[in-house]
């Protein structure tokens, strides 16, 4: 399995990402992506702006380990994370997850199991800017239970 | 000396990002949480022994009063938030 891990200041390109993956084998069958968006509200009050920081070096091989755990649950030919950094705006991308194998189920699920991993496991914090001043965000309750669901399997 | 990283919201609580403290007589996780009391203050000690503070020791995440010594890089940081 072929593993990119990177995190950025830069945006991304989905359609070249999704290339790469196709790029890793002939065996490939299907590629499933998530991407991430920035989105415009909260629970409170309108985002204007995310800001996101993370643990340089711890950060990266936290990623790098959720991808190798999820390589060696499915069948997976190449797996891609992408997150990035640094101060965004509403509709920018945020993340991008792509798992290629040679049938879709097991991209499926080894891309949710990625992206929720990555949301309660990986070394990055988001402080939205609002018109009322910045607010470090907290863990959603519906997160954990995400990455809960794959321990009970 | 032992490295310490704040990140997050614990860095703005604590106004550093990092500091470095002679290892001397620091064994655990706690006598280090001490000895930043001692040197920086009271809120150090609040904001570190906080219920959702988490540890890194040299870029792993541990559950316990883990043992650190010279040379040890210590992290603290809220629960994540990525994705």
């Amino acid at each position: 399995m072929l593993c990119r891990a990177l995190i950025q200041e830069d945006p991304f390109n989905v359609q070249v990402e999704t290339q790469r993956i196709r790029d890793v084998s002939n065996k490939m069958g299907g590629i499933v992506t998530f991407l991430g968006v920035v989105r415009d509200f909260n629970e409170r009050e309108d985002v204007q702006s995310l800001y996101l920081e993370h643990y340089p070096g711890m950060t990266e091989s936290q990623i790098e380990n959720i991808a190798y755990a999820a390589g060696k649950r499915w069948n997976v030919l190449g797996i891609t994370v992408i997150h990035r950094i640094g101060l965004l705006s509403p509709s920018d991308e945020i993340v991008f997850v792509g798992v290629g194998s040679k049938h879709r189920g097991d991209a499926f699920l080894a891309c949710e199991y990625v992206i929720d991993y990555l949301k309660t496991e990986a070394a990055f914090w988001k402080k939205e800017g609002t018109i009322n001043g910045g607010r470090w965000l907290s863990t959603r309750e519906t997160d954990f239970e995400a990455a809960n669901r794959w321990k009970q399997d | 000396m032992i490295r310490v990283l704040l990140f997050s919201s614990l860095r703005e609580e604590l106004n550093s990002s990092s500091v470095e403290v002679p290892a001397l007589g620091i064994s655990r996780i706690s006598c280090l949480v001490e000895k930043l009391e001692r040197l920086y203050g009271k809120s150090w000690g609040r904001v570190l022994k906080g219920e959702n503070t988490l540890v890194a020791v040299n870029q792993t995440v541990v559950h316990d009063n883990h043992h650190i010594g010279d040379g040890d890089e210590v992290a603290f940081f809220p629960p994540v938030t990525g994705g």
